[in-house]
């Protein structure tokens, strides 16, 4: 690691205004990706600022089908909480299978979905549940925020604050780890909302990251159940080909993962 | 058995200290006036080094100097050996090629060394590393053995043509090939032995101290076998002579076989630290420890194995190539041939057996021995095979195996070794009851209803531990004599040291060397300590590898006991005006047997020292050391039976469970036994069904060089255990001790891809059998 300036962030303001002093000054959250890259070298941020004390960042909070889940809430809070639990259970359970209680005790949610790692879960979580991104300066949807492979809507010095999510009628989500990472190798987040429409987001699988599956929701509109996926396509030319998986593999989980979500959803 | 004598359960007395915390390891050493250091690494495989440029790095700030190769030549440093001559068929010597510790002319894998910086701190070590200048003509690479044998494959060393170390063979090659073509039935197999990386939990380190007021040097590392690293760094490597060499290993934090070998890094911290007047002390990094710790396994086998028309065997044939890296690791070159194919009759009476074994370089880290060294290799390719041709012979796997198992011993097989005990059907019928192996119809039944494919697997596995004897391993190419070495102190209270050649690092050496003198005299362990890893201490040794630490190491110990014995008995005697041999030691007391004369043991220690009253002419003191050389090696084997269930939606497989039948000999610690059983399953299974290494084919580069992509077994992809032993005890060393540190490495990825391969009716599946594979070889079954 070269040596860098460490801050702590106390409100929105104070953050926002720490990360413009420098071009090379980044937002630390729970650090689970920024300082293992850090650690080799791959990356030389000037100056640090630690969003975990800013109050208006933490905490989950579920009223009236409303949640609103705080950036720098860790993995291991929203995997623990019995409000998030009731509201919106697939969530409350791909928190709780994200990496290891290390992992879940320091990631947060604003962490995960700035990175937009390909084969996270929070991206597929919050696309499927149709989620908006509130930012210092703008709310953004979960369709619009991610938009390829470590890539997002997020301009430079841009910090997210908070995720909205209106609870819906059911959700599930599934996901095969890859054995080594434990990341996901292909994870499908399947939810029907209170207007009757179904997402279906799948992450680890997609060549330019996380993506909705059309055909799969309209069968599911149709029909919420498993059996309603098998005749369902899955196309491998956009899928990700790599030493653990080949993308002829990935569809076939794509498709055994998204059954298996609706499953879950019940 | 006393409550702490041979046999026991005693709980490892140094686990207080490594669960605490409180060990102490390489990297725990401090040195006034100690620099770190940072080494200058190949990011290609393969290129020409035009030139290296320290100027920028020298001006750093911290650097104290930043060396490299031309400078270590100059100063006459050797470069690196292999310790074993293997000829080729042909008769020609194996082709060695230049392995210096820092490079000068070309680099040949990704992480070669090429410079070394020494700073203040460890951040200036490598922020000045960042800034050497190397000038690199990039050549091409390659990675795969069978890849490297073909024409026009890049050359690595240039007095290797077609980057061929060896082309060696065992066995009578005619009388297999008529076997062959006379059988009733022959099953062939092409297979895959992965490339391990052995992933101790301590990476490498080395503290090198040149102490220029004694002209004297000092290196703490990471080895498994101290004596070893100095005697070769003396004798090869011209670093120091042997009597101002001082290695020491402490701690040791897991070795596998890769802290056998001497490396570039000790040679350079040694050297560089009388070339900076500093003491110098570098610690791996896990990517380092990825790229440059010394592989395993990496072979490519075709097997075929005759039967006749009562499904006897008649002849066993191996073709293999081994991928033995960039260049040639200390140990490599007896893996694949004396550590791999004099192994091929297994458990059976095999009348003819051929082995023909191509070694190869290849632009990728040095592969040498890894937990079971060359006999996973063996164990897999034939207990892989025996199990297909059950399959294609039909007749259940088990009774196949008890059909063509040796019954009589001692055994010699057609090449070269000689079993001198076992009784192998009595592993298979405690296995077979421990799986209820007779109930696994019922349960796949069961599985089948659920929608899972379940399958059953089993290996008989037999390996050579305790290698020896020198005189032998000598004139089969072995630069060093395989015993070990022991001396007992006791101390005038009564106390007692044992110092010993073997190296503990993580088997427990601690509590099971003790046990043995509380056996003998009846003292706690308590009051025994075991001394090791260091050679101002301990006088010789060679190490622990091979599963030799009990066979080998133990009975040096008990050699030494036996000559202290026999010493206190005489005081004893002399003492307490008794006849010698009426004398008996238990419970701490030395007694004249059918009187109530007795004195403490502390009492005959004293008397040792103070000598005031012993027998004319004795020496005072009580110490003796001794050397113990084996007349064979010695042979555990078992039955290894493993259950899984395969999901066929994914392809992901769950080890339902695991049976370990093994006959180690005799057990002096049935836990720490059982531990390493654990461990070595383990690993095993991590073979099996997790642990892949991939290079890519172009570039040469390590795909997986972290564990983002390198499965390590995690506890929740093991099951629990059932493991059990029985007993024919070896008759080669005194304690009747055959070895228990690499079997489960050896027997169970044979089992657990039988089992798969069951599961899923498809028998071409290779290691590691990750879902995915298992998914495509359902899919093509179907
Ligand atoms: C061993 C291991 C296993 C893991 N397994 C999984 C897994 O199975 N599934 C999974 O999804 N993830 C996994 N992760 C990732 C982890 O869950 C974190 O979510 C992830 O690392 C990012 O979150 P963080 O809070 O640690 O962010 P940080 O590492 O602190 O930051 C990541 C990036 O986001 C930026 N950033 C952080 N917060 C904000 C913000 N509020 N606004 C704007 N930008 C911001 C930072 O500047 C940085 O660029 C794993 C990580 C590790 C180390």
């Amino acid at each position: 690691m070269y040596a860098t300036n460490y801050h702590r962030a106390s409100s929105v303001e104070d953050a926002v205004n720490l990360v413009s002093t420098s071009d090379e000054a980044r937002f630390l959250s729970g650090g689970q990706t920024l300082l293992p890259t850090m650690k080799q070298r791959l990356a030389a941020p000037s100056d640090l600022v630690d969003l975990r004390h800013v109050a208006a960042m933490k905490g989950i909070s579920v009223s009236d089908g409303s949640i609103r889940i705080g950036a720098a809430t860790t993995h291991a809070e929203v995997a623990g909480s019995s409000e998030i639990a009731k509201a919106c259970p697939g969530l409350a359970h791909l928190a709780a299978h994200i990496g290891d209680p290390h992992v879940r005790h320091m990631g947060t949610i604003g962490g995960s979905i700035a990175n937009n790692d390909p084969a996270a879960d929070y991206p597929a979580g919050l696309m499927a549940l149709n989620a908006t991104i509130v930012t210092n300066t703008r709310s953004i949807s979960a369709d619009d925020f991610f938009t390829g492979m470590f890539e997002t809507a997020l301009d430079d010095g841009e910090l997210v604050v908070a995720v909205e999510i209106t609870a819906p009628a059911k959700c599930g989500y599934a996901k095969f780890p890859n054995p080594a990472s434990r990341y996901a190798m292909t994870g499908v987040f399947v939810a029907k909302h209170g207007d009757g429409s179904v997402r279906v987001a799948v992450t680890g699988a997609g060549s330019d990251g996380v993506f909705r599956h059309q055909a799969m929701e309209q069968a599911l509109a149709q029909n919420f159940s498993a059996e309603a996926l098998s005749g369902v396509a899955v196309d491998d030319s956009d899928l990700m080909a790599d030493i653990h998986a080949s993308s002829a593999y990935r569809a076939n989980l794509v498709k055994v993962m998204a059954k298996r979500a609706v499953t879950a959803a019940g | 058995m006393g409550m702490e004598g041979i046999g026991a359960r005693v709980e490892r007395k140094e686990d207080k200290r490594f669960i605490t915390g409180k060990g102490r390891y390489t990297d725990d050493m401090v040195v006034p006036g100690m620099k770190h250091a940072h080494f200058v690494r190949s990011p290609h495989a393969h290129a020409s080094i035009r030139n290296i440029d320290t100027s920028t790095a020298m001006k750093m700030p911290g650097v104290i100097g930043v060396l490299a190769g031309d400078e270590l030549a100059s100063d006459g440093i050797g470069s690196l050996i292999c310790g074993w001559m293997i000829h080729s068929k042909d008769g020609s010597p194996m082709n060695m090629g230049d392995w210096r510790p820092l490079a000068q002319t070309k680099v040949r894998y990704v992480g070669d060394a090429v410079a070394v910086v020494v700073a203040d701190t460890k951040a200036q070590a490598r922020d000045a590393a960042e800034a050497v200048i190397v000038d690199y003509d990039v050549l091409p690479a390659v990675t795969e053995a069978v890849d490297a044998l073909k024409d026009g494959a890049p050359l690595i060393h240039d007095n290797a043509p077609g980057n061929l170390i060896y082309d060696w063979e065992i066995g009578d090659s005619a009388a297999v090939d008529a076997a062959i073509a006379g059988a009733a039935h022959v099953t062939r197999l092409d297979l895959v032995n992965n490339r391990l990386v052995p992933n101790a939990m301590e990476p490498r380190a080395a503290l090198g101290h040149y102490d220029e007021g004694e002209d004297h040097y000092t290196c703490w590392t990471t080895s498994q076998n101290p004596h070893v690293a100095r005697l070769v760094m003396s004798a090869f490597y011209n670093v120091a002579p042997e009597n101002k060499l001082r290695v020491i290993a402490p701690d040791v934090g897991g070795g596998f076989g890769s802290k056998i070998y001497i490396y570039p890094e000790e040679i350079v911290c040694l050297w560089a630290s009388k070339k900076t007047g500093v003491p110098v002390k570098w610690v791996a990094d896990r990517t380092e420890s990825f790229l440059t710790d010394a592989h395993g396994r990496d072979h490519v086998t075709t097997i075929q194995m005759a039967f006749d028309a009562d499904n006897k065997m008649l002849a066993v044939k191996a073709d293999t190539i081994a991928n033995l890296g960039a260049y040639m690791s200390l140990f490599s070159s007896v893996v694949p041939t004396f550590l791999h194919a004099i192994l091929y009759s297994g458990q059976y009476v095999i009348p003819a057996i051929h082995c023909n074994m191509r070694t190869v370089y290849t632009n990728t880290a040095p592969v040498d021995a890894y937990r079971g060294a060359g006999r996973p290799e063996t164990t897999f390719a034939l207990e892989r095979v025996v199990e297909t041709a059950a399959r294609e012979l039909g007749i259940s796997p088990a009774e196949l195996r008890r059909k063509n198992y040796i019954r009589e011993f001692p055994y010699q097989t057609p090449v070269i070794l000689c079993y001198d005990s076992g009784n192998y059907e009595a592993s298979l019928d405690a296995a077979m009851t421990a799986a209820d192996y007779n109930g696994f119809p019922g349960r796949k039944a069961e599985a089948e209803a659920r929608g899972m494919k379940r399958g059953i697997g089993m290996s008989s596995y037999i390996e050579a531990c305790g290698i020896a004897p020198s005189a032998a391993v000598g004139s089969l190419g072995a630069g060093v004599g395989l015993w070990e070495s022991a001396e007992v102190r006791v101390n005038a209270v009564g106390t007692i040291e044992v110092l010993t050649g073997s190296h503990s690092h993580g088997q427990g050496h601690e509590t099971t060397f003790a046990q043995l003198v509380a056996q003998r005299f009846g003292v706690g362990i308590d009051s025994v300590s075991i001394v090791h890893g260091d050679t101002d201490k301990v006088q010789m040794g060679m190490g622990t590898y091979g599963s030799r630490s009990g066979a080998v190491g133990m009975s040096a110990v008990v050699k030494a006991l036996d000559k202290v014995e026999a010493k206190a008995k005489k005081i004893a005697a002399h003492l307490m005006e008794a006849d010698e041999a009426d004398i008996v030691i238990e419970g701490g007391q030395v007694k004249v047997a059918g009187t109530d004369k007795a004195l403490g043991w502390h009492e005959v220690s004293l008397n040792a020292y103070t000598a005031h009253n012993l027998p004319d002419g004795m020496e005072p003191g009580l110490k003796e050391g001794a050397f113990f050389d084996p007349t064979n090696f010695s042979f555990p084997a078992g039955c290894h039976i493993c259950e899984v269930e395969v999901d066929p939606e994914t392809g992901k497989t769950e080890i339902v469970q695991f049976v370990a039948a093994d006959d180690f000999g005799n057990i002096i610690n049935p836990m720490v036994v059982e531990g390493q059983v654990h461990g070595g399953v383990a690993q095993g299974i991590g073979q099996a069904l997790l642990e892949g290494t991939h290079y890519d084919p172009e570039t040469g580069q390590l795909l997986t060089a972290s564990y983002m992509d390198y499965t390590m077994p995690r506890a929740d992809d093991l099951p629990g255990y059932t493991v059990s032993n029985t007993v024919t005890p070896a008759t080669t060393n005194p304690l009747g001790i055959k070895g228990c540190g690499e079997a489960g490495a050896i027997g169970a990825p044979p089992a657990v891809i039988n089992a798969i391969t069951d599961a899923i009716g498809n028998n071409d599946l290779a290691m590691p059998a990750t879902p995915q594979r298992v998914w495509a070889a359902l899919r093509s079954a179907q």
